[in-house]
């Protein structure tokens, strides 16, 4: 019974891990149009391992288990491949069976996993097509779980994923030997999805904390594969990953006992994890080799002066979203500019500021005049929360702005 | 939205290296720009300093300069968006040269070759 009831949690989990690496190593045996041969084989795999353990128990080494399984089905169905083969050349006498190796090791898993990520993050595919292409073919998630992390219907996201992976299949793209070429141009584009996929669960208000949680590490698990190779191991990918590591740092501080967000300067500053900010550390100083000054750099920044108490962090803030905003335009770095504004400057001053911004489409601006409003002129700061809450439809967002207005009136 | 070059003035070569209040202060003013999306181009700096400002007059005649502390000089410029002269006249009145250094701002439409 015990046996039963931790192989039914250790699956899982191990297949989300496993399932990917898997998929990625047997397609460098056949192709990325065969994609749908390795994933049927990875699955197939762990249908047996989930018969398997149940009767037997668990494996020593699970992850061996599998793949010696996978080795062999995927030995099976190249077996089954020259049968047909030859079968169709007519040819029905009995030819000596090839020699067919399928070599696994670990630098192998390694490698195939690396050259997967490159060849989901195609920028022919549109972004959102990438990131559920990236979350089903590397992280392992199942049809549903992408609908569930997306908040979309079923047959949406299967419509998006099947355009994405037409462009996957037909792409000349070899697992087997990532060059320096591809690399070079599909580096931005596979830094630009791992922050996608991590954004997506780090500022969502709707999902559950368990899939932003997931959503996040595994933004950290695909950006570390890419240190461990020294082509991919860029200053710009350590500065990505120095930014999740910080964000990451305030996550359980930053959603509280039923799932909502906790504003920044309500946080427990004690329930920030100092492992995760001394990572992110380690990893920022690896990101100031070259001169290279990206948007994750400047982001990366922003977030581990949110880790101090500096007496200045406020101006050095301000410095990083200016340098940030003329970079890259975005409505919510605007508005995150004009926060830090206010805390230099003043809130009559950020007022101002934000006015000018002309983002009254969405609830972000209205709740940021509200806030700046409160403490000048109560009557004006509902009046922007109202408007906030009236361009919301998240639950979460529209109960906190209503509870900040409760406690001016 | 038509396209806009402020072109900045300065009249003393000593305004040229502000102090990093100034230039904060600068940072803001452009930064603030690209916050309404209304940054086309941050342009650049000109130098003006001796070996890298030079003129060529009729005949070819070439003077140096105009690194001088007598008549105001272009030290750079910046390209921005905006639905007419007016706008691009009240973004220009924004920037913080006036109350540090003075100088001058010329507002010139962008006309765009081809």
């Amino acid at each position: 019974m015990g046996a039963t009831s931790s192989h039914n949690n250790l699956l899982p989990h191990l297949f989300r891990q496993e399932y990917a690496k898997m998929t990625a190593v047997i397609c460098r045996h056949f192709g990325l149009n065969h994609i749908a041969v390795a994933e049927d084989i990875a699955s197939d795999t762990f249908l047996k391992a989930s018969e398997h353990w149940a009767l037997n128990g668990i494996p020593e080494n699970p992850v061996a288990w599998l793949y010696a399984v996978a080795k062999n089905k995927a030995k099976d169905y190249l077996r089954h491949l020259h049968v047909v083969q030859n079968h169709s050349e007519r040819n029905n006498s009995l030819v000596e069976e090839p020699a067919i190796d399928v070599e696994i090791d670990e630098r192998i898993i390694r490698d195939s996993q690396l050259a997967m990520i490159f060849a989901v993050c195609n920028p022919a595919i549109p972004p959102e097509g990438q990131i559920c292409l990236a979350l089903q073919v590397l992280c392992g998630f199942s049809l549903q779980e992408i609908s569930n992390a997306f908040l979309t219907n079923r047959e949406t996201i299967k419509k998006r994923l099947q355009r994405a992976r037409q462009h996957l299949r037909n792409n000349e793209f070899s697992l087997e030997h990532l060059s320096e070429k591809h690399i070079a141009s599909r580096l931005d584009t596979v830094l630009k999805t791992i922050y996608l996929l991590f954004n997506e669960g780090y500022f969502s208000e709707t999902h559950p904390s368990a899939i932003r949680k997931d959503l996040c590490s595994e933004a950290v698990r695909l950006a570390l594969i890419l240190t461990e190779n020294s082509l991919t191991c860029t200053p710009k990918v350590n500065a990505l990953l120095a930014l999740m590591c910080f964000q990451i740092s305030r996550l359980e501080a930053r959603i509280n006992a039923e799932g909502k967000t906790v504003l920044f300067e309500e946080q427990d500053r004690k329930m920030w994890d100092q492992q995760m900010i001394n990572l992110g550390n380690y990893y920022l100083i690896a990101a100031t080799e070259g001169n290279d000054i990206s948007k994750y750099h400047l982001e990366a920044g922003i977030a581990y002066w949110h880790t101090t108490e500096d007496k200045n962090k406020w101006q050095h803030i301000l410095r990083l979203y200016n340098q940030l905003i003329l970079i890259e335009y975005s409505p919510m770095t605007a508005l995150s500019r004009a926060f830090a504004i206010s805390k230099v400057y003043g809130n009559s001053e950020a007022i101002s500021e934000v006015e000018k911004l002309q983002l009254d489409s969405i609830y972000h601006y209205y709740a940021l005049l509200g806030y700046l409003h409160s403490t000048i002129d109560k009557k004006k700061a509902i009046e922007n929360y109202e408007k906030a809450i009236s361009l919301t439809t998240s639950p979460a967002a529209k109960q906190r702005l209503t509870e900040e207005m409760a406690r001016l009136q | 939205m038509k396209e806009f070059a402020l072109i900045f003035r300065l009249k003393d070569i000593a305004d040229f290296k502000p102090s990093p209040e100034q230039m904060q202060e600068r940072m803001n003013w452009l930064a603030g720009i690209a916050a309404q999306n209304k940054l086309v181009d941050k342009g650049n700096t000109l130098l003006p300093v001796k070996g890298s400002a030079k003129v060529v007059k009729a005949d070819r005649v070439v003077t140096d300069g105009p690194y001088t502390e007598i008549k105001e000089f272009i030290s750079g410029y910046v390209i921005i968006r905006a639905e007419n002269i007016d706008e691009a006249v009240e973004i220009a009145k924004g920037n913080p040269i006036f109350e540090q250094v003075g100088g001058n701002i010329e507002i010139r439409e962008v006309l765009k070759r081809d």
